[in-house]
């Protein structure tokens, strides 16, 4: 018991202490840190007496140095294809400097930035969650970008953090009609932290496809915010993969700001050893008409901890609503802990709402059948538990997907 | 064909099983030479599927008696992946479906580990489809089954098939087909059988798990044998099966009826 009350005291000096090596509040961020850090200052640590961190715990932060992290650049991924801008954010320099960028794609002007920065967080309610004030207080960078109405484009965004914190910060506004194909990937060379914070603002028929590749190391730990708001007719798919992270924690936000849109949600958390992976999904449908598909996945080994919670808000005024989510946990070890929880809130009557959640193992029926055509015990489960996994892999646009070797998630489980 | 002196590739000797604390075989003797076809039948729940599962190696079977030698090798020794390899094949009678798994990864794989252990190179995925191509014929397939997963979805004629599609491409020596005829109509029956007599040769040996005389129909059997309570209690040639077929299986009650009680097993 004795843990559980000094892990969040742990988390508070370390914050205290992260709070007061932060250089001078600068740059174009600088009203953004002030108030991050003055936030940060005042508001509790996450700890499990909060609902939504009842099942996980923070403490790996304490642990990490107090700094902000100086990432390596190379992410060690094969070249871009030819004509895919790709963009490494380090938290320190300009992810644009030097890079012409392909029409129809353009950074935001100061005034732009400083009306839509921080609007997608408000809206799906999230502005003031810990890991992102978090990221507030530090980021010094934003990839402020626009997509202009009816272009189609890709981009990919590379982070490979080492010891300290890396603060990522991105904005994109899509215009009417635009389409972006987005691929992040997210690596971890040293014991950090990696702060994401992403909104996206998707207007009226606009097409945004996000797929992140998050692959870190036992000693490291990503919390990440990627809020989506959606304009009627729109659609967005985010497709999040992470392994190997100490702690992993996503929260997606989606508000269907007028219903009459598309979402589509895809996750893999894949845990060992002693690792925590949680995602805390919340779609909102504020009119009419929305869809959701979500499908989450984990793979519990080891003494791995997988949370996913999964709200879905349909208010009166959201009528005819169809949303589906389902939940699938393959549990590999029986010391690994799951805690899966759906969390409807369905006011709207004329609405389809399906849920599901399922834990299973590898089935006994289907390791013998493969056995029994030749298949070694070994190879017969690898084949499983990729089985399992690609449902959601093959949802991952482009380059993600080649850099999401089914072989580098499952190397240990 | 019945040759006296065709190598034995499986002898199976006083094999008793149980599965969790039920006894389910208790002493089964069958001796399968090459170029032979053999018909297992007997009521639901006699320990046909039994049989055959622990001749595959299921691991949810325990044996507790008895002796299996596949040409002379002992076959309860080794793990199930290796006794496919080495020749022998399951047909099941309720086919697992496995979502998420390619059936033409799974057919190559498969084909792959067996060919590794005949000293037959690798096939590719190109050569595969050649191969697996030309097999598709055994059992009128249509290849658009070969890019969904595994069973997903097929209907039980369909998983039929595709067990005699593997079948067709490992080239087992010893063949054990568990009521590949339930489930089917006429017309994929035919299939069936078509595809179960053209791997028939004088080097390999089929065991046939049925309940139908109609099957038989198809397949002419060599031998006829009569599985009850976990043995065979009655041998003979097909004539036994158009028997069956008259007169059911109530005289087989009388017969255990009339025999010595089988002991009870001491756990
Ligand atoms: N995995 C199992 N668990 C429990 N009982 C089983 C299992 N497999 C078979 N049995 C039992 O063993 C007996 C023989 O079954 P089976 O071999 O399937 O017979 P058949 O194939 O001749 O119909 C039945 O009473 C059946 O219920
Ligand atoms: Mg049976």
């Amino acid at each position: 018991m004795a843990a559980s009350l000094t892990a969040p005291m742990a988390l508070a000096d370390w914050t205290r202490q992260w709070l007061n090596g932060l250089p001078v509040a600068d740059g174009p961020l600088a009203a953004v840190q002030q108030r991050g850090r003055e936030a940060l200052a005042e508001l509790p640590v996450p700890s499990s007496r909060q609902e939504d961190w009842r099942f996980t715990d923070l403490g790996l932060l304490a642990g990490l140095d107090a700094t902000l992290a100086c990432s390596p650049s190379d992410a060690g991924l094969p070249p871009a294809a030819p004509g895919v801008l790709r963009l490494v954010l380090d938290g320190r320099s300009d992810p644009l400097a030097g890079v012409v960028l392909p029409a129809g794609l353009a950074p935001l002007s100061d005034s732009e930035l400083a009306q839509a920065l921080g609007h997608t967080l408000a809206a799906t309610a999230c502005e003031h969650h810990w890991p992102v004030e978090l990221n507030h207080a530090a980021a010094q960078q934003v990839l402020a970008l626009r997509v202009a109405s009816r272009s189609c484009l890709t981009l990919e965004l590379v982070s490979m953090q080492a010891a300290g914190l890396l603060p990522l910060r991105v904005l994109l506004v899509l215009e009417e009609k635009a389409e972006l194909e987005l691929c992040q990937f997210a690596g971890a060379g040293g014991a950090g932290l990696t702060s994401l914070v992403l909104e996206a603002h998707l207007g009226r028929g606009a097409r945004l496809t996000h797929g992140v590749v998050a692959l870190g190391r036992n000693d490291a730990a990503l919390l990440a915010h990627l809020a989506i708001e959606q304009e009627p007719e729109s659609s967005a798919t985010l497709a999040t993969v992470a392994a190997g992270w100490g702690l992993a924690r996503f929260e997606p936000r989606i508000r269907q700001v007028d219903g009459s849109a598309s979402t589509t949600l895809r996750g893999l958390q894949v845990v060992d050893h002693r690792q925590v992976a949680d995602t805390h999904s919340h779609i909102s449908f504020s009119g009419p008409e929305g869809q959701l598909d979500q499908l989450h996945k984990a793979v519990a080994a080891g003494q791995g901890r997988s949370v996913f919670n999964g709200a879905v808000r349909v208010p009166r005024e959201a009528q005819r609503t169809n949303a589906a989510q389902l939940s699938r946990t393959l549990l590999l070890s029986d010391r690994a802990r799951i805690d899966t929880k759906p969390e409807l809130e369905i006011v709207a009557d004329d609405v389809k709402c399906a849920h599901g959640a399922t834990v299973s193992c590898l089935q006994t029926d289907e390791l013998f059948y493969l056995q029994s055509r030749g298949i070694a015990a070994d190879q017969a489960s690898a084949l499983l538990k990729r089985a399992f996994c690609e449902e959601v892999l093959r949802d991952l646009p482009g380059a993600a997907r080649q850099w999401c070797r089914f072989e580098h998630l499952l190397a240990s489980v | 064909m019945i040759r006296p002196d065709a190598p034995v590739l499986l002898e199976i000797k006083d094999l008793h099983a149980r599965v969790e604390d039920k006894a389910i075989l208790k002493g089964v003797n069958l001796t399968v030479r090459a170029g032979e076809i053999h018909a297992v039948m007997g009521r639901n729940g006699s320990g046909k599927s039994t049989l055959s599962k622990v001749l595959a190696g299921h691991p949810a079977y325990t044996v507790t008696a008895g002796v299996v030698t596949y040409r002379g090798q002992d076959l309860l020794a080794l793990d199930p992946e290796l006794r496919a390899r080495i020749g022998v094949f399951l047909g099941f009678q309720y086919p697992v479906e496995i979502p998420g798994v390619s059936n033409l990864e799974f057919l190559r794989v498969a084909t792959n580990a067996r060919r590794a252990e005949q000293g037959a190179e690798e096939l590719d995925t190109f050569a595969f489809e050649d191969l697996v191509r030309e097999r598709l014929k055994v059992v009128q397939m249509d290849p658009a089954f070969l890019d969904r997963s595994v069973n997903e979805g097929f209907s039980g004629g369909e998983k039929k098939r595709n067990e005699i599609l593997q079948m067709a491409l490992l080239e087992p020596l010893v063949a054990i087909l568990d009521e590949t005829d339930s489930g089917l109509d006429i017309d994929a029956l035919r299939i069936v059988a078509g595809g179960v007599n053209q791997l028939a040769n004088a080097d390999n040996a089929t065991v046939l798990i049925t309940h139908y005389q109609r099957l038989l129909d198809a397949i002419t059997p060599d031998y006829v044998h009569v599985m009850a309570a976990g043995r065979i209690l009655r041998t003979g040639g097909k004539e036994l099966a158009l028997d069956l077929e008259e007169r059911g299986y109530d005289w087989v009650d009388q017969e255990l009826a009339a025999q010595a009680p089988v002991p009870l097993e001491v756990a």
